[in-house]
């Protein structure tokens, strides 16, 4: 219908829509949210950039297969609901997604126009529908089906887990969801700062969760307070689900890095989304007072950028991203670069650290780093780091922040021997299935990809969703 | 939110609690703790299970009101509840039959000595505990020592109580009569650790500490808690948090543990002025 009106000349003619964001001094001083979303006008005029291709490529380019063609065509009609609901058949949290989907290496990267530069911004229309949605209160709670008997335990509450539980329960399933922490979410709880994804979003996607019936059951550490096992039996559930995340934060192995000020991401990140630290003395956890501090962060990917610019945040005085590798291998979304340079945070690249020393009280003064050049690519594709000797050199440091990635917890794998895992730690499962090496065990997130996506996590955990109603209808394994 | 349902001072700044906790109550095992959270804006704080009842499910905890988290805690009575208390964290001590073992615990750190103690006299070991304190009006658990011990031994810093002097005294006094000791656990202050395991050392005996390092998740996901044993960095709280004795990095814990000392006050002096009195101030006085 849409073409009628526009040409695919007069659309190419149109420029891609920005996303209106907080001047970068203004944010640079508090938690708000940086990217203001589009207005329906922008989101109208942005939708009419999408050509209606007849064989959408940004769809194969997104992980979960939205249908991306027809939910732009809805908002240039700007049936805005429509719009959501039709994504919604393929992605529960959009409202997250949009926000966080690394859009430029998966739906935009096929979208045709990016061949001209300027991709169709799927991510932030995505988002836009997703906040009209909640923001209007015209969250649809989906229909439950009759009850099937069966009882399902979820472990873990990130993405995988939400998505399978939402499945599940639309088909009639009793789910419980166990969550170690005291709070919901997973990574989007204690880990991606309040300034790019606000809770607010997290918790009223957990209120429809419990609209639904989800029953939620927080402080409970499966592998210590129940065993798999004990699930199963004892407890009586048909299945289980364990979408545990990858939540064990490696360190380097190198001297130093027990100094006080050495932190890894994981507790620098908890401390303030989960624990509010920077609201000590408030709150009661407390961190280290960062105003006036040189503040390093090791590692360029998501989790690195959201620690410099949360550093920031606290007022340190300067904030470098220490990388191995240059700038084109980094693996943070474009968009978090971009804002973590606008806000401030300095690139201290190819470059690894070799050392942490500190004074006699065992705090953190400074870090050897050594500098590095680039040789042929790795097993991962990128042109492997290679250290130049004798290129050492100094830097003075009061807080440095390791995010240089995690692998998953071994807790449940020590505790049910019978759950195969790799030589990484990961969970080995049936591609199809996401069946684990042990009878009505499923696993999807993280704990299977190792540190990966929430779009990715949430397409495991509603492919499992499927497996496991097909085994606890039929009981064949 | 878990319920409190007998709360008693049973030393100046030491209660005792029972807590309703089925699911942890049916778990838990000797040596092994919780997390503690207390409400909405509070800190999450590790704590050993003392003891646990699994017919009525609760947990017993014992706690020293030392900073704010656990001054507040001292303040709750029998019906309060408690927002979060998530475990059986850690791993449980290991158990068998040593011989002749010597548990031993400084201050409130009886309190996690205690049930390892229990176990140990339960799979058939001649147990030896030695239970010290600064005075005597700070002694804690005696009678629950004294009954799973085959011999028990109460020391104060002031000797007015026991035997005169530190713990460390008398587990050297015993060695220097020659005593046979196979296994030894210390839990308490850092440097009382310490020096437990520079006296078992050159005798080559078998020694474990419980150690309490800072925590917050206490599942691994944080390496808050990190410690150096044997040269390597160990998660306390999923790794111990009992440990070796004689491969652990004292020092480092010392300096970890005093991360947060400043904020630390900060804290206690805010929270000791805001609230206001209450009908147990005489045993919150700040020392
Ligand atoms: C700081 C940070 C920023 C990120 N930014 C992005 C981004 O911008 N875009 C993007 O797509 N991805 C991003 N990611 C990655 C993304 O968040 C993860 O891939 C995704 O959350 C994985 O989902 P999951 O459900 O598998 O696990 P998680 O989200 O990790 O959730 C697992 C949950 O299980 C709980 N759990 C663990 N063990 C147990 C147990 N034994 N018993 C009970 N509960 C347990 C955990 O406490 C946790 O709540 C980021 C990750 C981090 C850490
Ligand atoms: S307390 Fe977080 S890893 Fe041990």
């Amino acid at each position: 219908m849409i073409e009628k009106r526009l040409t695919t000349r007069e659309r190419l003619r149109i420029h891609r829509h920005a996303m209106p964001e907080r001047d970068p001094i203004e944010r640079r001083s508090n938690f708000e949210e940086v990217n203001l979303g589009y207005t329906p006008e922008l989101a109208i005029a942005e939708a009419h950039r999408c050509l209606q291709c007849p064989k959408p490529t940004c769809e194969d380019g997104c992980p979960v297969n939205i249908h991306i063609k027809e939910f732009i065509g809805r908002i240039a009609e700007g049936d805005f609901l429509g719009a959501v609901r039709k994504i919604k058949e393929d992605n529960i949290l959009p409202a997250v997604c949009g926000r966080v989907c690394p859009q430029e290496i998966q739906c935009e990267a096929a979208c045709v126009l990016s061949k001209r530069g300027e991709p169709v911004a799927i991510g932030h229309l995505e988002r836009f529908v997703a906040d009209y949605e909640r923001e209007t209160g015209q969250i649809e709670v989906p229909a439950i089906q009759p009850s099937t008997g069966k009882r399902i335990a979820i472990v873990g509450s990130g993405p995988a887990g939400l998505s399978c539980a939402n499945d599940l329960r639309r088909w009639g399933h009793e789910v419980t969801v166990f969550e170690a922490l005291h709070d919901l979410g997973g990574v989007l709880a204690y880990g991606i700062p309040e300034f790019r994804l606000p809770k607010e979003i997290v918790h009223k996607e957990l209120d429809c969760l419990r609209h639904m019936g989800v029953k939620f059951e927080t402080d409970v550490v499966i592998g210590q307070t129940f065993t798999v096992d004990e699930l199963l039996q004892e407890e009586g559930y048909d299945a289980v689900f364990l979408g545990v995340g990858a939540g064990l934060p490696w360190f380097m192995g190198i001297p130093g890095e027990d100094l006080v000020g050495v932190y890894s991401a994981n507790e620098f990140l908890i401390r303030v989304n989960l624990m509010r630290a920077y609201r000590f003395p408030d709150y009661d956890t407390p961190m280290i007072d960062l105003r006036g501090k040189n503040v390093a962060v090791v590692g360029a990917g998501n989790t690195a950028m959201d620690a410099a610019r949360t550093a920031l945040r606290l007022q340190a005085k300067n904030t470098c991203i220490i990388y191995r590798r240059s700038e084109e291998e980094m693996p943070a979304r474009a968009e978090e670069i971009k804002h973590a340079k606008d806000e401030g945070v300095k690139f201290v690249l190819l470059v690894n650290p070799v050392e942490f020393t500190g004074d006699e009280e065992g705090r953190l003064k400074a870090v050897k780093l050594i500098r590095m050049r680039l040789g042929e690519p790795d097993a991962s594709g990128r042109r492997r780091p290679i250290p130049i000797e004798g290129s050492e050199f100094v830097m003075e440091l009061d807080v440095a922040i390791i995010a240089i990635g995690s692998s998953p917890n071994p807790l449940i794998a020590k505790t049910t021997p019978d759950i195969e895992v790799s030589r990484k730690g990961t969970i080995v499962v049936d591609e199809a299935t996401m069946k684990t090496s042990k009878q009505g065990v499923f696993a999807g997130g993280d704990v299977v990809s190792g540190g990966a996506t929430v779009i990715r996590a949430m397409g495991a955990g509603r492919k499992a969703a499927r497996a496991i109603h097909e085994y606890v209808m039929t009981d064949v394994w | 939110m878990f319920r409190i349902v007998e709360a008693e001072f049973t030393a100046p700044e030491i209660k005792r609690f029972v807590i309703e906790a089925p699911r942890i109550a049916r778990k838990r095992r000797a040596g092994q703790f919780v997390i503690v959270r207390l409400d909405d804006k509070g800190e999450r704080i590790p704590l050993t299970i003392a003891g646990s009842d699994p017919e009525s499910g609760t947990i017993t905890l014992i706690v020293q009101g030392i900073g704010k988290t656990t001054k507040a805690m001292n303040m709750k009575e029998a019906g309060d509840a408690l927002q979060d208390i998530v475990g059986p964290l850690g791993r449980p001590s290991d158990i068998k039959h040593y011989g002749v073992t010597v548990s031993i615990g400084g201050g409130v750190g009886t309190a996690i000595a205690y049930p390892t103690a229990a176990a140990l006299k339960e799979a058939g070991n001649y147990v030896i505990t030695i239970n010290g304190a600064r005075s005597r009006e700070f002694v804690i658990l005696e009678e629950e020592m004294a009954a799973v011990s085959d011999e028990a031994y109460i020391t104060t810093d002031d000797g007015s109580y026991g035997f005169h002097g530190l713990v460390t005294d008398k587990l050297q006094e015993l060695l220097d009569q020659g005593r046979r000791i196979d296994f030894v656990l210390a839990v308490g202050p850092v440097p009382m650790m310490k020096a437990v395991a520079d006296i078992t050392r050159p005798y080559g005996i078998k020694t474990m500490v419980s150690l309490n390092p800072i925590m917050i998740d206490g599942t691994g996901m944080c390496g808050a808690c990190r410690v150096i044993v044997g040269g390597q960095v160990k998660f306390a709280c999923v790794d111990g948090p009992e440990f070796d004795a004689h491969e652990v990095d004292f020092e480092n814990l010392m300096c970890r543990n005093k991360a947060y000392a400043d904020e630390e006050r900060e804290a206690l002096a805010r929270f000791l002025k805001e609230r206001r009195p209450q009908p147990h101030d005489s045993a919150l006085v700040v020392k």
